[in-house]
C-alpha cells in the first residue's frame, strides 16, 4: 500500500529524518495561505499523487510569491496527473504539499528495499540522487552502493558510518547520515514498510541533509497490526475496479485487451493471459477469484470484469482443488442470467466435482461455450470475439 | 521413495481443528497420508479426526515421533507456529497460510538458521498449495485424484498450475514422483534450486518439470544449478509473459521489479542453460513427453 509524499515525510520525520517546513493544502486558497505562514521567498508546490516522476508531469513547481502559489495550484487541482509511472489515465490530484524551497548543493539517493536474494532489508544509495532509481541503474550503475541489514541485529552504526563514508559525505554530514539511516530502518522494520526511498536527500549550501521527497510503501498482509498506517490508505488514488474487487476477495487487475478472465489461482490466471496473447487476443484483466469461491463471488467476478466497458468476451478457467467446479458452475449460470448477457462467454472446468461442473453448464439451455483444455479455451476466446469495424 | 513425503512419514497438522486445518486433514487421512497427530494449544488431551490432539509441537513430536508438519495456521500466528515446528525437531514443515507479513518470513528464515545442518528444519511455503507423492501420501490443498504416480518431479510456484501440469502429463500417461507447491510469497523457505536438487538425488524420479512465475530471482539461480550440478533433464514454464511491468499479480511475489525478472528474460536465462521451456501453458505435458522420448532415443 502507498502513501502519499507528505505522509512518508511525517512518519520518517517522527523517526528523526529532517525535512524542510511545509504544510497541507486542500485549495488554491489554502495553498497561498501555507504559503504565507512558512515565510520565506520561495515555494515548492508539489501534487500528492501516488506516483514517482510528478515534476517531469508538471505536478511540481517552484514558485517565488503567494499568487504564483495559488494560481499554480488552481490548475492543479482537480485534474488528472499522467506521469510516466501511471497508465493514461492519470491519478486524481485532490491535496498539495506547499514546502519552504531548499538550497541545494548535492543530491543523494537513498531507498531501503527488501531484497529477495538475501531475504533482507537492503539500502541501495547512491551519491548521483535526484534521478530515478531505474535510470541509475542504466546510466551510473558503478555510483550504487548496497548494504544489507541482518534483522537478528538490525542495521549497525558501523554499517551506517560505511555507507555515509561511500556516499563521500565528511565531518558532521557523517553523524547525521547515520542517524537518517537507522531512522529510516526503524521507520521500515516498526511500521512493516516494504519500500522507503528518500530520493533526492540533499545537502544544503549550509551543508546539512535534509529528505526533500519521500517515499514509503506498505506491506498489506501486516496492515492488521498497523492500524495508523491503514488509516494513511488514499482510495482515490487506486484503480476503482480493483480496489472493489478487493472489497469482494477478488484480486483484479485492469490491462488493456478486451479478452475478460476469471480465473482461480494467481499462476493459472497469468497463463490463460499468456495462452490468450499466445493465441492472437489481448486479455482485458487479471483476475483470481481465489480459494472456496462460492457462486455468489462468482457472480461479483462476472459484474468486476464486465464493468470494463473494453470487455467483448469473457473466459472463464477453473482448476479446482479447493474450488468447487459445481459452485462455479452455478455462479457462471446465475451471473449470465442475472446480469442479462449476451456477450459470449468461455467455460474451461477442471478438478473437483468437474462432471457435476459441466452438467450445470449443459443443463441450463445457455449458449455457454464450453472448452476442455487450456489452449482450446483460449482460442475459443478468441475466435467469438465480435468483429471490430474497421 | 519420492522426497519430502512418503506413506511412512509421520505427520502432524498444527491447526487441525481449525475449519479449513479439519477439511484437509480429513482428506489426507482418506487418501493414506500417516496423520499422526494434531497440535491446537488448549486442546491436548483430546482428539479429532480419530487422532491426538497435544497443546504444543514439542508434546506432538515426543508422543507420535512426528517427523512432518503442515502448518493451518491464520496468518498473524503462522510465523510462530513454524518457529515452533523447527525448534521442537519437525523435519519438513509445509506452509499453506496466504498473508504472512514479509517481516515475519524473514525472521524465519533467519531462526531456522541457528539449527546445525543435521536437524535443520526444510520449510516449505507458505502461501503454497502443498506436497504430494502421489499413492503415498500428500500434504497440502491439491486434489489428489488428478496425479497419477510415476517418475516425473514437478516443482512450481503457483498450486493451480501445478494441477494444471500434473493432469497434462497424466493425459499423456505420464506420472507423478512428487510434486511440490513452493509458494508465491517473496520470501519463501525452499526454493526451485533446493526442490531441483531432491529431485537431482531421488532414485524414483527420472526428470523434473518446473513451473516459475515472473517477480524474484529464483528461476535463474535454478538455471544455473540445473546446468552446473543436474543429470536429469529439466523442463520448465514460466508465467507471466503478458504481465505489465511494476503491477502485482495476485501471488504478493509476482512482480516484475527488477532486470531478469520479467517472464522473457527468465526464459532466456533458462534456455541459456540448457532447459527447454515450454512455449505455452497448454503444452507443459507435451514438451516433457518430447524431452524424455529424445532421452530414451539417445
Amino acid at each position: 500500500m502507498d502513501i502519499h509524499e507528505y505522509q512518508a515525510k511525517e512518519i520518517l520525520a517522527r523517526f528523526g529524518v529532517p525535512v524542510p517546513r511545509g504544510g497541507l493544502a486542500y485549495s488554491p486558497e489554502q495553498a497561498g495561505y501555507r504559503a504565507r505562514e512558512l515565510g520565506g521567498k520561495a515555494w515548492v508546490v508539489k501534487a500528492q499523487v501516488h506516483s514517482g516522476g510528478r515534476g517531469a508531469a508538471g505536478g511540481v513547481k517552484l514558485c517565488r510569491d503567494e499568487h504564483e502559489v495559488a494560481s499554480f495550484a488552481s490548475t492543479l487541482f482537480g485534474k488528472q496527473l499522467v506521469t510516466k509511472q501511471t497508465d493514461a489515465n492519470g491519478k486524481g490530484v485532490y491535496r498539495l504539499w506547499i514546502e519552504a524551497a531548499s538550497d541545494i548543493a548535492q543530491e543523494i539517493y537513498l531507498g531501503f528495499v527488501l531484497d529477495r536474494k538475501s531475504e533482507r532489508i537492503m539500502i541501495v544509495a547512491s551519491a548521483q540522487g535526484g534521478m530515478e532509481i531505474e535510470d541509475l541503474a542504466e546510466t551510473d550503475p558503478e555510483s550504487l552502493r548496497r548494504m544489507t541489514i541482518d534483522p537478528a541485529v538490525g542495521l549497525t552504526e558501523f554499517q551506517a558510518r560505511e555507507l555515509a563514508f561511500q556516499l563521500g559525505l565528511k565531518g558532521g554530514q557523517i553523524a547525521q547520515m547515520v542517524n537518517i539511516l537507522r531512522a529510516c530502518y526503524r521507520a521500515y522494520r516498526d511500521l512493516d514498510a516494504v519500500m522507503v526511498e528518500i530520493n533526492p536527500l540533499v545537502v544544503t549550501g549550509s551543508g546539512d541533509l535534509v529528505a526533500l521527497d519521500a517515499k514509503m510503501s506498505f506491506d498489506t498482509n501486516a496492515l492488521f497490526r498497523r492500524p495508523e498506517v491503514a488509516e494513511l490508505r488514499d482510495r482515490s488514488q487506486e484503480d476503482p475496479r480493483e480496489s472493489t474487487a478487493g472489497d469482494h476477495g477478488l484480486s483484479y487487475v485492469g490491462l488493456t485487451g478486451d479478452i475478460g478472465c476469471i480465473i482461480n489461482g494467481a499462476g493459472l490466471a497469468m497463463a490463460t493471459m499468456d495462452m490468450i496473447k499466445l493465441s492472437g487476443g489481448e486479455p482485458a484483466n487479471f483476475l483470481d477469484i481465489g480459494g472456496g469461491a462460492s457462486p455468489e463471488r462468482v457472480v461479483k467476478a462476472f459484474q468486476t470484469v464486465l464493468a470494463d466497458p473494453n470487455v467483448s468476451v469473457v473466459l472463464v478457467n477453473i482448476f479446482a482443488g479447493i474450488n468447487r467446479c459445481d459452485w462455479v458452475a452455478e455462479g457462471v449460470v446465475t451471473a449470465y442470467r442475472q446480469l442479462g448477457l449476451s456477450l459470449p462467454v468461455v467455460v474451461r472446468l477442471a478438478g473437483t466435482n468437474v462432471e457435476e461442473g459441466r452438467r450445470i453448464i449443459d443443463e441450463s439451455g445457455l449458449p455457454l461455450l464450453s472448452a476442455d483444455t487450456l489452449a482450446e479455451a483460449a482460442a475459443l476466446a478468441v475466435a467469438s470475439r465480435p468483429r471490430k469495424a474497421a | 521413495m519420492a522426497i519430502l513425503i512418503t506413506e511412512k512419514t509421520r505427520v502432524i497438522v498444527q491447526g487441525m481443528t481449525g475449519r479449513i486445518g479439519a477439511f484437509h486433514a480429513a482428506d489426507m487421512i482418506r487418501h493414506g497420508t500417516n496423520v499422526v497427530g494434531g497440535v491446537t494449544p488448549g486442546r491436548g488431551g483430546e482428539s479429532h479426526l480419530d487422532r491426538p490432539l497435544f497443546n504444543t509441537v514439542r508434546e506432538a513430536v515426543e508422543a507420535t515421533g512426528a517427523e512432518a508438519s503442515l502448518v493451518f495456521v491464520p496468518p498473524p500466528f503462522a510465523a510462530d507456529a513454524i518457529m515452533e515446528a523447527a525448534d521442537a525437531g519437525i523435519r519438513t514443515a509445509v506452509c499453506v497460510t496466504d498473508g504472512i507479513p514479509s517481516q515475519d518470513m524473514m525472521r524465519v528464515k533467519r531462526f531456522l538458521r541457528r539449527y546445525p545442518e543435521m536437524r535443520k528444519m526444510r520449510l516449505i511455503g507458505p502461501n503454497c498449495a502443498g506436497i504430494i507423492s502421489p499413492g503415498k501420501g500428500f500434504m497440502g490443498i491439491m486434489p489428489p485424484h488428478i496425479y497419477m504416480p510415476g517418475r516425473i518431479g514437478i516443482v512450481g510456484r503457483s498450486g493451480t498450475l501445478g494441477y494444471e501440469a500434473a493432469s497434462q502429463l497424466k493425459s499423456l500417461g505420464i506420472g507423478v514422483s512428487t510434486s511440490v507447491g513452493i509458494g508465491g510469497d517473496p520470501i519463501n523457505g525452499s526454493s526451485f534450486k533446493d526442490i531441483l536438487h531432491l529431485f537431482e538425488n531421488d532414485p524414483e524420479t527420472d526428470a523434473v518439470m518446473m513451473i516459475g512465475e515472473i517477480g524474484g530471482p529464483q528461476e535463474a539461480e535454478a538455471a544455473a544449478y540445473a546446468r552446473d550440478h543436474m543429470k536429469k533433464p529439466v523442463v520448465a514454464y514460466i508465467a507471466g509473459l503478458s504481465a505489465p511491468k511494476g503491477r502485482k499479480m495476485g501471488h504478493a511475489g509476482a512482480i516484475i521489479s527488477a532486470f531478469g525478472e520479467s517472464a522473457q528474460e527468465k526464459v532466456d536465462i533458462l534456455t541459456a542453460a540448457g532447459i527447454t521451456v515450454a512455449p505455452n501453458p497448454s503444452a507443459m505435458g507435451e514438451t516433457m513427453a518430447r524431452v524424455l522420448a529424445m532421452r530414451k532415443a539417445a
